[in-house]
């Protein structure tokens, strides 16, 4: 059996194949993502039966559906306290939240702002497709300024989250941003997030050509990758103007924080409990 | 002017033509199609007033209450978990006594996932101190939001207000709906005088904490007389807004072919035209039954459903929901109204839950259970889930 026929087969074990074909448009990046991190799984070898996948909601949220895992799909912006709740009460377990920018920037944002200065022991991917897809386009907390959504037909006036940043700033441990362009590179970086403590964050920049695209000059998912692929810089010490996204402007992806050594709260916890024992 | 219009973009033109100054909203499914049609019509400039999409249904609900207390009229909408998310600022708004108009999709709450129709959303909201109407067709959507504006504010009411329309068979189905005139509409409503707002010349406290023996109980109980209140103005207004604009608004509960009904099937939303497409179809057969729609869930018509159950035998009420109690919410709330008022049997048919489509077919044979009741004059069980899969009662 060829490599890649291998690949595909190990894949399929972690994948409810019943529950296929998925509700994804054609050309989304939500799969790009998701195979990614399979992928990234397989090669760790790590255990399937210790791994929990908990989405939110909205297109990205629908993963969860499809993982051959325990799997979560809760409700609008509460992945990441239905992780940490997880995470608590089984701390052995390796707790990974999948979802998307509006899930949990817009209606989760405060569980992302809280669980991150607490350093939960969780891997989050948050697939940045600067819209609400689900439900048809509207402008989200990641949609870039003067952008065109069906809630901002002359542009959006808002200012959109700068996610690294944001997660920096609260001090989780590991921070990356990539794009659906930069499969290999994004899963390396689960891989390596994989095996490292704390709360770690990897942004996606994915492509939603069907209700983002079309609107913002970019009708075909293969436009969106071509912008993904001629304004992606790699940069680990970009500051936080650099990271910022503007609208059809530069996406400075890389490693921009990499640290072990600070303590989790689950071991913060353990070790308040031991020393209350002594 | 005579339109080609959803049940959400009739909502969304009942809103513009109503003249909020503040709309602020969060996407969920079902609703949607409401906010971006209302945020299209303010960027054309087709309609005067600012938007805003928040981060989340709870903010959505606290910026209308703060943009109200300013005094300019706001609207919203929102679906089952946007509206579950807005619970504990639905009680500030009506313990406010703002009279925000929202629009609510009815949808089905998780687990499992659905995004289909079911009432529970909003029934688990009866006691939050909102008026409740529930719409049959996209006319009435539009129709109820601009009224529900002219009860809401009236100072002797100043109670928000949910429109409520069922997910998809009204929401995402178009159908012919007269859009009244502007004017018509201004004239109707007139410029909002709020009875009270948020002045600098004149500075207030809004929400201070008080003791037990402050007076928290006499706003409550305001907020009481304020409900009963409505039952007279709902009913004047209903019957200005008929006058005014041709139409043929029953203010509480429209009934169809009741006053020689041996049963009656008392029904909530769009199940009610199913319903009167059945009842026809039955009459023609020579089965004597009836519809009636309940239109206004808050304030409950209890006069009302008092006088129709003089008029039938048996009385069958469908609940698209279920509550954990004595049967579902219509169900109990209709039993205990009819207490020492009518001695006649009451059945509550639970059906429609996530979606499931409540067909003509299935009305039929409920029909004729209810018929069966009403002859012999015994319930054979309070309640009954109809259409549950392999049950072959109702299959």
């Amino acid at each position: 059996m060829n490599p890649m026929e291998e690949m595909r087969r190990e894949e399929e074990k972690l994948l409810r194949t019943d529950r296929l074909p998925h509700v994804w448009c054609p050309g989304c990046g939500i799969g790009i993502t998701l195979n990614a991190f399979l992928r990234a799984f397989i090669r760790s070898k790590m255990d399937p039966n210790k791994l929990v996948v908990v989405s939110g909601i909205g297109c990205t949220g629908r993963a969860a559906g499809y993982v051959n895992v325990d799997s979560f799909h809760t409700t609008h912006g509460r992945g990441i306290p239905f992780a940490v709740g997880i995470k608590f009460a089984r701390p052995d377990l390796n707790v990974v939240v999948f979802s998307g920018d509006g899930d949990l920037f817009a209606i989760g944002g405060n569980h992302f702002v809280n669980a991150a200065r607490r350093n939960h022991d969780l891997l989050i991917i948050a697939v940045n497709n600067f819209t609400y897809g689900m439900t048809g386009g509207q402008h989200g907390p990641t949609t870039p300024t003067g952008a065109y959504t069906t809630t901002t037909p002359y542009g959006n006036p808002d200012r959109p989250f700068n996610i690294p940043h944001l997660a920096i700033s609260l001090g989780a441990p590991y921070v990356a941003r990539w794009t659906t362009y930069h499969v290999n590179q994004l899963q390396n970086s689960i891989y390596h997030a994989l095996h490292k403590k704390g709360f770690r964050v990897i942004e996606v920049i994915s492509q939603c050509p069907t209700v983002y695209g079309r609107r913002n000059d970019m009708k075909t998912p293969l436009e969106m990758m071509h912008y993904f692929q001629k304004n992606s810089v790699r940069k680990d010490d970009a500051s936080f103007e650099e990271l910022e996204l503007k609208y059809n402007g530069k996406i400075v992806v890389g490693v921009f924080r990499d640290i072990q050594g600070i303590p989790t709260y689950e071991e913060r916890y353990e070790d308040i409990i031991r020393r209350a024992r002594k | 002017m005579r339109m080609i219009l959803t049940g959400n973009e009739s909502a969304a033109w009942g809103a513009r033509l109503s003249r909020p100054k503040v709309i602020a909203a969060y996407p969920i499914t079902p609703q949607t199609s409401i906010i971006e049609t209302i945020a299209a019509f303010i960027a054309n400039g087709e309609m005067d007033a600012r938007y805003i999409r928040v981060e989340s249904e709870h903010s959505a609900m606290a910026a209308c209450i703060a943009a109200q207390n300013t005094g300019v009229r706001t609207y919203t909408a929102t679906s089952a978990h946007g509206l579950a998310l807005m619970h504990e600022v639905l009680m500030w708004a009506s313990g406010a006594r703002l009279p925000i108009v929202m629009s609510v999709v009815n949808r089905a709450m998780a687990p499992p996932w659905s995004v289909w129709t079911d009432q529970l959303d909003t029934m688990a909201e009866r006691d939050s101190g909102w008026i409740q109407v529930y719409t049959q067709n996209n006319q009435e959507v539009l129709d109820s939001i601009i009224m529900s504006y002219k009860i809401a504010e009236k100072h002797n009411i100043l109670m928000p207000t949910m429109v409520i329309e069922d997910a998809f068979i009204l929401s995402h189905t178009s159908e012919g709906v007269d859009v009244p005139d502007q004017k018509d509409v201004d004239d109707f409503l007139g410029e909002y005088n709020p009875a009270f707002k948020l002045d600098p010349d004149e500075p207030a406290g809004f929400g201070s904490l008080i003791m037990p023996e402050g007076p928290y109980m006499e706003f409550r109980y305001k907020m009481a007389l304020a409900m009963e209140e409505a039952r007279k103005e709902i009913k004047k207004v209903v019957e200005e807004y008929n006058e005014k604009f041709n139409r043929n608004y029953s203010p509480f509960i429209e009934e169809y072919r009741t006053e020689d009904a041996d049963a009656v099937m008392v029904v909530l939303g769009t199940i009610g035209s199913t319903a009167k497409d059945v009842v026809d179809r039955m009459r023609e057969k020579g089965k004597k039954v009836g519809v009636a729609r309940v239109r206004y869930f808050r304030p409950f018509p209890m006069d009302e459903m008092r006088a129709l159950a003089k008029k039938t035998d048996m009385i069958g009420v469908v609940d698209r929901s279920y509550s954990f109690g004595p049967g579902a919410d219509l169900y109990a709330e209709t039993k205990s109204v009819l207490y020492g008022h009518a001695n006649i049997p009451v059945k509550n048919y639970v059906m429609g839950l996530g979606g499931r489509d409540i067909t003509p077919q299935i009305l039929e044979k409920v029909f004729n259970d209810m018929l069966t009741i009403a002859k012999e004059g015994v319930v054979d069980r309070e309640v009954e889930w109809v259409g549950l899969q392999g049950d072959e009662r109702w299959s």
